[in-house]
C-alpha cells in the first residue's frame, strides 16, 4: 500500500516536474485520495505508479482531477443562496459593477446558479463572474455549461428552496440525458486556471465564494489563501465560504464581521 | 510527511451509527463521567436538514461540551464532537479535524469506515470504534483496518440492536474484540 514516505516523495515529484504544489493539502485528504486512486488504477507497486505519474502527462491530469475533490451542486446549501438573494445582492445592486471570483469552481454549478440569481435581481448585465479552478479538465465542462439531466430534478428543488420562483427549466434546454443552459446565462462568465497554492491575486472584487476549498487544505494554507482573498476584496465587499468552514483559525478573522449564522462574512477595514 | 509525535494525542473514541442507534447514544452520553480523558466524536448516518437539533438534544444529556464539527477544529479530551451531516470526517496529525465532501461511501456521508479508517492511521492504538445499531454494512472495513493499526474495535450486542444488521456484519466479517450490550459499553468508557 501507500506509505506517507511514498506520498511524500510524490509530491516532491509533482513540484519539480510538473509545478503542482500538494504539500500543504490536507494530509488526511492526500493519504485517503492517493491510496483511492493507486487502487483503482491497479498498480502493481509504488514504483510504476511513480514512474506514470512522471513520465505521462496525460496521467497527471488523470491524478490532479482525482486527488481534487470535484463534487458540487447548483444552489448547493439552498439556505445559503437565500441569504445571498436576500441580504448581499441587493447591496451588490448598488454598486456601478459588479465583480465576482468563484474560487476552486470545480465544474461550475455554482456560477451557474450565482448568474441565475443576478439575472433574476436584473443584475447580470452589469456583473462579471470569474471563475477558477486550479484542474484545466472541470473547466472545459464548466465552459460548456452542459449538465446532466439525471441531477436537474434536485438542482430545482434546491433553486426553490433558495427562494426562486421562475420555472428552473426555463434557463435550459435538454437533449437526451444532457442539459445545454441558454447563453444569456453563461455570457458573463469567463474561465481560467488558477491555482491557489501558487498564484497571486489578479483584481479586486465585491464578492469571492471558495465553498469547500478550503476543507482540502491544511491550516497554513488555508491561512495563506485567505490572506490572498484579503487583498482581492475592497472594504464592504463579501467573502463566502462552505457551511463548515470558518474564519474563526485564521490571522483575517478580525477584520471581518459574520452575516448572521450564514457562511458569509463582510469586510470591514 | 511530518509526523507529530503520537505521544501527544488524546485517545479517541469514535462511535459510528445508523438507523436506530439515537437512542444507544444518547443513553451511552447521558451515563458518562465528566472526568473522561478522551474525545469522543459521533459519527452518524443522517439526513442533511437535522444539522444542528442532533448536538442540541445531546447538550440537554450531559456535562461535557459538545460541538458540531468544523473544519479543522482541534480535537479535546473530554468533549463530544459531531460529525456534520453530508461530509466525510478525517483525522489531521496535528489533532484537528478535516472535512471531505468527496463521494459516498457504503451509500452514505459521513462514511464510517472512512473515519476509522482516517483515524487508524493517526491515532493507531490509542483508537476505539464502537460500530452501533443501522441496516448497512458501513463499519465492518474500518474495523478491520483500526484493529491491523493497533486499535480497539467494540460492537453493540446485536440482540440489543433496534437494526442488528450493521454490527452483525462487522461481527461475521471483522471479528471485533467486545461485543458489548450498550450497559456494558458505557462501563467500559467509564474507565477511561
Amino acid at each position: 500500500m501507500i506509505s506517507d514516505e511514498h506520498i511524500e516523495i510524490l509530491l516532491e515529484d509533482l513540484l519539480t516536474i510538473y509545478g503542482y504544489d500538494f504539500h500543504y493539502y490536507s494530509k488526511a485528504s492526500l493519504r485517503r485520495r492517493i491510496t483511492r486512486l493507486y487502487t483503482l488504477d491497479k498498480f502493481m507497486g509504488f514504483t510504476e505508479f511513480r514512474h506514470r505519474l512522471r513520465s505521462d502527462k496525460n496521467y497527471l491530469q488523470r491524478f490532479i482531477e482525482e486527488i481534487t475533490v470535484n463534487v458540487t451542486e447548483m444552489f448547493r446549501d439552498p439556505g445559503f443562496y437565500k441569504t445571498l438573494r436576500e441580504q448581499v445582492i441587493p447591496i451588490l445592486a448598488t454598486k456601478p459593477f459588479i465583480r465576482i471570483w468563484h474560487a476552486g469552481c470545480s465544474s461550475g454549478e455554482e456560477v451557474y446558479s450565482m448568474a441565475i440569481l443576478l439575472k433574476e435581481a436584473n443584475l447580470l448585465q452589469k456583473s462579471l463572474l470569474y471563475a477558477t479552478d486550479i484542474n484545466p479538465g472541470v473547466l472545459e465542462t464548466a465552459r460548456k455549461g452542459i449538465f446532466p439531466l439525471s441531477n436537474m430534478k434536485q438542482y430545482s428543488e434546491n433553486y426553490i428552496a433558495s427562494g426562486g420562483t421562475k420555472d428552473f427549466s426555463s434557463y435550459y434546454t435538454c437533449m437526451y440525458d444532457r442539459c445545454l443552459f441558454k447563453e444569456d446565462i453563461s455570457t458573463k462568465m469567463i474561465f481560467s486556471t488558477h491555482n491557489l497554492t501558487s498564484d497571486a491575486s489578479f483584481n479586486e472584487f465585491d464578492l469571492i465564494l471558495c465553498r469547500n476549498v478550503l476543507i482540502y487544505f491544511d491550516k497554513e494554507l488555508q491561512d495563506r489563501v485567505l490572506t490572498l482573498f484579503d487583498s482581492s476584496l475592497g472594504v464592504l465587499s463579501y467573502l463566502a465560504l462552505g457551511s463548515k468552514e470558518t474564519l474563526k483559525f485564521s490571522s483575517v478573522q478580525n477584520k471581518y464581521k459574520q452575516l448572521d449564522k450564514d457562511k458569509i462574512w463582510r469586510k470591514l477595514v | 510527511m511530518e509526523k507529530a509525535g503520537v505521544s501527544t494525542l488524546y485517545s479517541l473514541v469514535i462511535m459510528g451509527g445508523s438507523a436506530g442507534s439515537l437512542e444507544v447514544i444518547l443513553k451511552t452520553v447521558s451515563a458518562l463521567k465528566t472526568t473522561i480523558g478522551f474525545s469522543l466524536v459521533i459519527v452518524l448516518h443522517r439526513k442533511k436538514t437535522s444539522d444542528t437539533l442532533l448536538s442540541g438534544l445531546l447538550s440537554t444529556k450531559t456535562n461535557l461540551p459538545v460541538r458540531e464539527i468544523e473544519d479543522k477544529e482541534i480535537l479535546e479530551p473530554g468533549t463530544i464532537y459531531i460529525a456534520p451531516p453530508d461530509y466525510h470526517l478525517l483525522f489531521e496529525d496535528d489533532g484537528t479535524m478535516s472535512l471531505d465532501y468527496s463521494e459516498k461511501v457504503n451509500y452514505s456521508r459521513p462514511g464510517i469506515d472512512v473515519s476509522f479508517e482516517s483515524a487508524s492511521e493517526v491515532y493507531k492504538e490509542k483508537l476505539i470504534t464502537v460500530l452501533l445499531s443501522g441496516s448497512n454494512s458501513d463499519g465492518a472495513d474500518g474495523f478491520k483496518i483500526v484493529k491491523r493499526g493497533g486499535g480497539t474495535t467494540i460492537a453493540q450486542e446485536p440482540a440489543t440492536a433496534s437494526f442488528p444488521f450493521m454490527p452483525q456484519q462487522a461481527i461475521d466479517y471483522s471479528s471485533p474484540d467486545f461485543i458489548l450490550t450498550p450497559d456494558e459499553l458505557v462501563e467500559y468508557l467509564n474507565r477511561f
